[in-house]
């Protein structure tokens, strides 16, 4: 049953990076985007980015802290 | 500093939870009948190295900063004008001082984590749960002296239609509830995460005993150990925007 613990913690990690890969990813194109259109907005949106993005990884942090929770227990 | 290692059975865990304090080659476990630990000892460094050079730059006379004061000033500055005027207004400027102090102390716990040898304080969850709770608390003592303590209560619940009151009453506090904890995991679990990355791949070294993987683990743990860097920098400034957004709700109610 540990080797299913072990199994479901990687699995779950995964999951949670494909979330937060998509999650970023459309935060970046969106402001790159929005950067091209109005180059004068640079740092606001550059700030704002960071800022979502940063909201993003810690989601799917919380997910990759359960799963090494899993993973000791 | 630690006991020889058998090569066979690397204990990565040890390098991120909490232990007797010896850090930086300092033995302190004389202290630790006092419930002094390593991440004890690793805030200490922190805060003493934070009042020494601030107040050696905030002591500088002149118009002009030079030195020390040359490099505090546009982050304390950035903090101010980009942080805390946008999300709090004039009102806030009383907690300005709070906010550097969490900034520069989260900064420089996450940063002393990265330096061979220490230890990270903010890996510890409840360093950032203490944190998260303070900046917790001098959220509602900034809307109760702002608002008044009547006032503040009421505008827990927005105005909506009485029907809809109970459900967002308990949303509400739910929301209490949930932003120091969103708070504590965020920055315990990025400082966590990074720091088992780069374990993991010096851990390849012992897992492959290949001269194959160098590449991969020292060039890998170069790379990670930089984009920390930059975490430790993202965490710190997204924690006090996050205090800053916080006590401008509780400030501004209406808004």
């Amino acid at each position: 049953m540990e080797g299913l613990g072990v199994m479901s913690a990687g699995l779950g990690a995964g999951l949670a990076v494909i979330g937060a890969g998509i999650g970023i990813s459309r935060i970046a194109a969106s402001s790159v985007e929005s950067m091209a259109r109005q180059p004068e907005a640079t740092g606001d949106i550059r700030g704002s980015m960071i800022l979502t993005a940063a909201f993003v990884e810690g989601v799917a942090l919380f997910a990759c802290a359960i799963c090494f929770m899993i993973q000791q227990g | 500093m630690s006991a020889p290692h058998n090569p066979d059975e690397i204990d990565i865990v040890h390098h991120l939870v909490d232990g007797p304090p010896q850090v930086f080659g300092l033995d302190l476990t004389m202290l630790e009948r006092f419930g002094v630990t390593k991440h004890v000892v690793m805030m200490w460094i922190a805060a003493l190295l934070l009042i020494v050079l601030l107040n050696i730059a905030a002591r500088q006379k002149g118009d002009v900063p030079r030195g020390l004061r040359n490099f505090f000033e546009p982050v304390i500055l950035f903090i101010r004008d980009q942080v805390l005027m946008p999300n709090m207004g004039k009102a806030g400027l009383p907690y300005l001082p709070f906010l550097l102090t969490v900034f520069f102390f989260i900064l420089m716990c996450n940063v002393l984590g990265l330096v061979p040898g220490g230890a990270t304080a903010t890996a510890n969850i409840s360093v950032t749960a203490t944190l998260a709770l303070i900046s917790a608390f001098v959220t509602h003592f900034a809307g109760i002296r702002e608002n008044g303590l009547v006032h503040y209560l009421k505008a827990i619940v927005p105005p909506v239609p009485f029907w809809l009151w109970p459900l967002m009453l308990a949303v509400e506090l739910i929301g209490f509830l949930a932003k120091p904890f969103a708070l504590a995991v965020r920055l315990w679990a990025n400082m966590t995460a990074g720091h088992i990355v780069i374990l993991v791949l010096l851990g390849f070294i012992f897992l492959f005993k290949n001269w194959g993987v160098v590449g991969i683990s020292v060039g890998g743990g170069v790379a990670i150990s930089l984009l920390e860097l930059f975490v430790a920098l993202v965490q710190a400034y997204v924690f006090t925007i996050l205090t800053a957004v916080f006590m401008g709700m509780a400030l501004h109610p209406e808004h």
